[in-house]
């Protein structure tokens, strides 16, 4: 299947959509997670009336505004992606993405638009209470407003709570509670949000760092490195956690995602995590090409121990999953590929039929998707179905990359934690700034939340290829048939207007901080 | 009361320094989303080349069957 698909229009769209989301986070999270430093600040205002915490307050207020003024709407070009390069699989998932979509719009709309106002205008116009009342709202608005668009990943990640209808082409909600609680999407977006906490507490610290090493603005700084730095220990231990409960969740859901993460290919027990490693692509074994460690640290039985909370646990190679494990249980890949044939090919047989009007043939194939152990057995499969006659490593995800972005942000996830308490330890202490080098490290750290937040979706998206829909629709069946150049031109037109977005965030940023809090 | 939101609004709107250049921002990048991305390069391709929802899964249907 798929012949007549030109691969680079497949790329070129991924590049597109990649690039869109990419940028989209370079704001979001930041956000998600200064607005409720922000609305920490104003309580302390509010409570003591001292000054200087309202100084703070609106100093990074300031800055929340402006990264939510640049970053605002920017997500709404995927959903212009959605409809003209992923036509296909916009009306493959239309109803389970309309809604929570749908709900996101109008919850942004309302809550933010009403309540940033007041924030930002209410300050000596409306009563103390209200204007707190604002800021907070504004914080649940924005984190809410994510739940949405992070639950309709979730379903993508784990299609659960819908039906397909073949009459239609299209996935059907059957159980809204089970789409928006599943456990993916839970821990999703709280994996999501509190490592959002984390890298805005990191972005306060390192700000506040560099008015120390001027000398400038010394109490406002300290002050708000210990807001920041408490918050960031809470959320980094709230983002280890999360992030340990989501790799579980992998190593269940998405088994070839949770091998290649650690370049597992022979599945074992008292399997071990690797700690650090270097990789190597060695074309000679199979499957072809398979990546190599150069060399590696691993912790023994970590990985089982990660999994099962036992080291007997088993935990399934690339090997495994592709070509099957009949003792662990472990389906074949071939197979899953023959089953999902026979259900494209029902599929393919049902719309003939109702095309010449063959009424009984129809019935007796629409019942089929309506059949549990049918569904189970072939439907299930369905995305697999695509890849009768090709190569089976086109199923197998990125393994270099999986395994680079994952372990970049668990390296980076463990230095925020210990960073985030010596910053917490020194505050409390009143000793925050009396070392130098503290302070540039402070600096240094400041852009690499980003990287592990941006790794962490790397993973997330690579991590599960070839499938958009796991395992019922491929990213080369979602994809529109459009001329490459059309989708190369906008991919252009997009990283030129990104570029000149994000010039102007930091350089407004810039000026701002330069400015300090006293500046208008 | 609308009288009162309003003028919130507007002296918010009129006091502001820094934002006006946030605003203008704002105001270019959802011209360029709106009035020439939208319009020129992202048609909603499914609505513009079909006018029922019976065609739209007929045609996504002939895509996923004969890909």
């Amino acid at each position: 299947m798929f012949e007549s698909i030109d691969m680079s229009l497949v790329d070129w769209s991924r590049g597109q959509f990649a690039l869109t989301a990419m940028f989209h986070w370079i704001f979001v999270p930041l956000t998600l997670g200064l607005s409720f430093i922000v609305a920490f600040m104003h309580t302390i205002y509010v409570r003591t009336g001292d000054e200087e915490w309202k100084r703070i307050t609106k100093f990074w207020m300031k800055l929340f505004g402006i990264n939510f003024a640049i970053g605002v709407s920017t997500g709404i070009i995927l959903e212009f992606e959605f409809g003209t390069n992923w036509s296909n699989y916009s009306w493959f998932v239309g109803d389970i993405f309309g809604a929570p979509l749908a709900i996101e719009g109008i919850l942004a709309f309302f809550l933010e638009s009403t309540f940033v106002a007041i924030m930002f205008f209410g300050w000596n116009k409306v009563s103390k209470r209200f204007h707190l009342t604002a800021s907070w709202l504004t914080a649940f608005g924005a984190n809410l407003s994510a739940i949405w668009i992070l639950v309709a990943n979730a379903w993508m990640q784990h299609p659960v709570g819908t039906v397909f209808n073949p009459d239609a082409a299209r996935n059907e909600m059957t159980n809204f509670w089970d789409v928006i609680f599943s456990d993916v999407a839970v821990n999703k977006f709280l994996h999501t949000v509190t490592s959002s906490f984390l890298l805005a507490s990191v972005f306060v610290i390192g700000i506040s760092a560099w008015f120390l090493l001027r000398k400038r603005e010394v109490l406002f700084a300290k002050r708000s490195t210990v807001i920041a730095s408490m918050f960031g220990v809470i959320a980094a231990i709230a983002t280890i956690a999360t992030g340990d409960t989501s790799a579980r969740i992998v190593a269940r859901k998405q088994p070839i995602k949770f091998a290649a993460m650690e370049a597992l290919y022979e599945g074992q027990t008292h399997a071990p995590l690797v700690a650090i490693g270097a990789m190597r692509t060695d074309t000679t074994k199979l499957p072809n090409p398979r990546e190599d460690f150069i060399f590696k640290i691993e912790i023994p039985n970590a990985l089982s121990y990660m999994v099962f909370l036992t080291p007997s646990g088993f935990i399934p190679g690339i090997t495994d999953l592709v070509y099957g494990n009949t003792e662990q249980g472990y389906m074949s890949y071939e197979e899953k590929i023959e089953r999902g044939a026979v259900a494209i090919q029902t599929l393919k047989e049902l719309k003939k039929a109702k095309e010449r009007g063959d009424e009984a043939t129809y019935s007796a194939l629409r019942e089929k998707f309506s059949d549990p152990v049918w569904l189970d057995e072939y439907y299930k499969h369905f995305g697999y179905g695509y890849y009768k006659g090709r190569e089976l490593k086109e199923l197998i995800p990125n393994v270099k990359l999986s395994f680079y972005s994952f372990h970049v942000m668990v390296i980076l996830g463990g230095h925020f934690l210990i960073f985030s308490l010596i910053v917490l330890w020194l505050s409390l202490k009143n000793r925050w700034g009396n070392h130098k080098w503290l302070l540039w490290v402070a600096l240094i750290t400041l852009p690499m939340p980003w990287i592990s937040s941006q790794a962490g979706w790397v993973l997330a998206e690579l991590g599960r290829q070839p499938w958009v829909v796991y395992e019922l629709m491929p990213t080369i069946t979602a994809v529109t048939r459009l001329k490459p150049g059309a989708v190369q031109l906008t991919f252009w037109i997009f990283l030129a207007t990104f570029t000149v977005l994000f010039i102007a965030e930091i350089k407004i940023m810039v000026t701002q901080i330069k400015k300090g809090p006293g500046g208008k | 009361m609308i009288g009162k939101v309003f003028r919130f609004y507007y002296n918010g709107f009129r006091s502001m320094t820094w934002g006006r250049k946030l605003w203008r921002i704002i105001l270019i990048k959802l011209f360029i989303m709106f009035a020439v991305l939208r319009l020129f390069f992202f048609p909603d391709l499914l609505k513009r080349d079909f006018s029922s929802d019976e065609e739209r899964g007929n045609y996504v249907l002939e895509q996923l069957t004969n890909p």
